[in-house]
């Protein structure tokens, strides 16, 4: 592992994110209809057993993804139903369901672990994958890679140039403003917290199916709930900044397994626990570019302001609070 | 009373029915499930013992989360409180180990351990009025890092001699262990702690002005801020009472449980005692009653791996589906409050 092949890196890096880009743009789409679902970290691992368990039965790697999102997009509903009909706190419900379905995945996943199972097989894209670079960067790999590449793109058409994603923006920023001209806040979030969810669902899949294969406790995926989390946040709430984000956190992961192999002096557990401070330390800095003294530093330089735009975003401003329409 | 008794009641059936419906789902034969739990968590004193080895810390932890919950902060760094205050009670007593004074020693490593946990939930809390970094955020990622100083410990400067492995550092000799009275294997140390802390958080909270200051500035901060008090300087003291006691929390796994360190030395028992703090509905009287019966269900569910081969993670299941089913009535019976309000022919 000593030779360093630039491309054989990113297409790690390319398929190892994709499952965390999945979740992301999940999390984003959420969190722009003003809905926060905390219960990433366990509701990930909960569709991962439930894609492993369902495509180990049936042989059938179709019904294992499909089972997965159902069990995302039911989770993100339980948030969606406590907070928007029941008027709880959405971080409370969130974070319970984190642990709940944790165990609930351990729990009913104790049959299938350690075992084999069907995995998900490379499509290298005829023509494309011989292409220069590009070729086994982007184009040597399974389809919930070519999925999460895809959904990038979408997502950001979707939110950004359609008349729904508008509707979808509109209801995070001002529900009530939303409400007035006939569009239902109420409905729409409970609809998107359950598209996101299937997308938290099948980022599950890929990590049991393709990424981190098989189950067991512990499965490998603990932790990349509360980075797709964050990363959403260090994204600025837009999704091609956030999957950009995944990659780079992909990048570390990746980074830090052939550091291990030149700095093997260096215990392997800081290489493990080394994003999450670099984690803090962005949201530091993106708190900090937001100051009036920094901002004034950018003023009137053109490359400045570029800088600070990539480290700044303005969060729904209705995120979190849920919308009563009496 | 009777309304609450009713609640009560009717949140347990929906548990009941959701956890029997999970048990059958793994194919496992419920009533036996719930057999063992229960013997395992009371069949013996030696059982019981267990349940409040557990207890202590989630009580701890849960004192120190009422002050952080009512000045409406979310911290969920408790569990890497408790570790740091694991990391600096082991720190403290390999100073004592070639001592002449272990009791001393012992009592050191208390206000280390304090210490460890207080200095860890600052961090938390600096980052968050300093940072402008989310508490929830901030506090996972310490999390993450204190298991990592641990792991690191454990395999490098503490390792054992001859080889380092996850099962921890050497043991500490007798000396430096927390006391047990012999026929229960409780200690009173540890039991005087929970009862200090419980008392010193009801009285904190309800007859003092930093009691009042914290629950003014978790209803409404610009509110408070407007009447001259500093919502930031009460989040530090807040984070530094919750984390005090999470520190103390993990002196006692030290000291008392395990007399050395080791990776899962946390147990989880700080995430749980947000689910604990959750359903006794921020009452300090009811949080220690909720962690026992928590306690009761970790305890009796290490029973389920070695008599039905399923995970003792249904333990959680029932954990959190309890605390969903008491959200849920609780909204339910805010609403008919509501409606029979509204309504004027009541």
């Amino acid at each position: 592992m000593n030779e360093l092949h630039l491309t054989v890196l990113l297409a790690g890096v390319v398929a190892g994110a994709a499952p965390i880009v999945l979740a992301t743009l999940g999390e984003t789409i959420t969190e722009r209809a003003g809905l926060i679902n905390l219960s990433l970290d366990g509701s990930i691992l909960l569709s991962a057993m439930t894609a492993f368990a369902v495509a180990s039965e049936t042989n059938s790697l179709m019904l294992g993804f499909l089972a997965a999102a159902l069990v995302g997009a039911l989770t993100a509903a339980t948030v969606a139903v406590f907070s928007i009909y029941l008027g709880q706190s959405q971080v409370a419900v969130g974070f319970v369901l984190t642990l709940m379905t944790r165990d609930l995945a351990y729990f009913l996943g104790n049959p299938y672990a350690r075992i084999h199972g069907p995995q998900v097989a490379l499509h290298p894209i005829p023509f494309l994958d011989q292409a220069p670079f590009f070729g086994p960067v982007f184009f040597s790999h399974n389809l919930p890679v070519y999925l999460s590449l895809m959904l990038i793109a979408l997502t950001w058409w979707y939110l950004y140039r359609t008349p729904l994603g508008l509707e979808l923006r509109s209801v995070g920023e001002h529900p009530q403003a939303a409400f007035a001209r006939g569009i239902p806040p109420q409905r729409l979030q409970m609809l998107y917290a359950i598209c996101g969810g299937m997308l938290v669902g099948l980022a599950g899949a890929t990590f049991s199916l393709s990424t981190k294969q098989g189950w067991g406790r512990p499965q490998g995926a603990e932790g990349t709930g509360w980075i797709a989390l964050a990363l959403v946040i260090f994204g600025g709430w837009n999704p091609v900044k956030a999957a950009l984000g995944a990659y780079l956190f992909s990048f570390l992961q990746v980074l830090g397994i052939y550091l291990q192999g030149w700095l093997p002096s260096i215990p392997a557990q800081v290489f493990q626990v080394a994003p999450f401070p670099l984690m803090i330390f962005t949201l530091v800095l993106m708190h900090l570019a937001q100051k009036e003294s920094i901002l004034s530093w950018a003023d009137g330089s053109s490359w400045k302001k570029t800088i600070l735009r990539i480290f700044t975003g303005t969060a729904p401003a209705a995120l979190g609070k849920a919308h009563r329409t009496d | 009373m009777i309304k609450f008794l009713r609640d009560l009641a009717f949140a347990l059936t929906i548990v009941f029915v959701f956890t029997t419906l999970v048990l059958l789902l793994a194919k496992a034969p419920p009533l036996s499930a719930y057999y063992h739990i229960f013997m395992g968590a009371l069949g013996s004193w030696s059982k019981f013992s267990h349940v409040i080895k557990a207890w202590t810390p989630l009580t701890l932890c849960a004192c120190g989360l009422l002050f952080t919950f009512r000045i409406g902060l979310w911290n969920i760094g408790i569990e890497g409180q408790v570790m740091m205050g694991a990391v600096f009670t082991t720190a403290a007593l390999r100073l004592g180990l070639h001592d002449d004074m272990p009791p001393l020693i012992l009592g050191f490593s208390f206000v280390a351990g304090a210490a460890g946990g207080a200095l860890w939930a600052l961090l938390a809390g600096y980052l968050k009025t300093r940072g402008g970094v989310n508490e929830i955020f901030a506090g996972l990622g310490l999390n993450f890092v204190a298991q990592g100083i641990i792991l690191w410990l454990i395999f490098g400067p503490w390792k054992r001699p001859g080889i380092a492995s996850m099962s921890g550092t050497e043991l500490f000799p007798q000396g430096l262990w927390l006391t047990h009275t012999s026929t229960l294997k409780l200690s009173p140390m540890g039991l005087s702690f929970v009862l200090l802390a419980v008392i010193l958080t009801a009285l904190l909270l309800r007859y003092t002005r930093i009691g009042l200051n914290l629950k003014a500035i978790g209803n409404n901060s610009a509110a408070a801020y407007l009447f001259g008090l500093k919502p930031d300087r009460y989040m530090l003291i807040a984070m530094l009472f919750a984390g005090g006691f999470a520190g103390l929390a993990g002196n006692i796994q030290v000291t008392g449980v395990y007399h050395r360190l080791l990776p899962a030395i946390s147990s989880n028992y700080g995430y749980l005692a947000l689910l604990v703090v959750m359903l006794s509905n921020y009452n300090i009287w009811a949080a220690p009653a909720v962690a026992f019966f928590f306690a009761c269900l970790n305890t009796g569910s290490i029973q389920l791996p070695m008599m039905l081969q399923l995970d003792s993670s249904l333990s959680g299941v029932i954990q959190g589906s309890l605390v969903l089913a008491a959200l849920a009535v609780h909204a339910w019976r805010l609403r008919t409050k509501e409606r029979k309000e509204t309504s004027p022919h009541e």
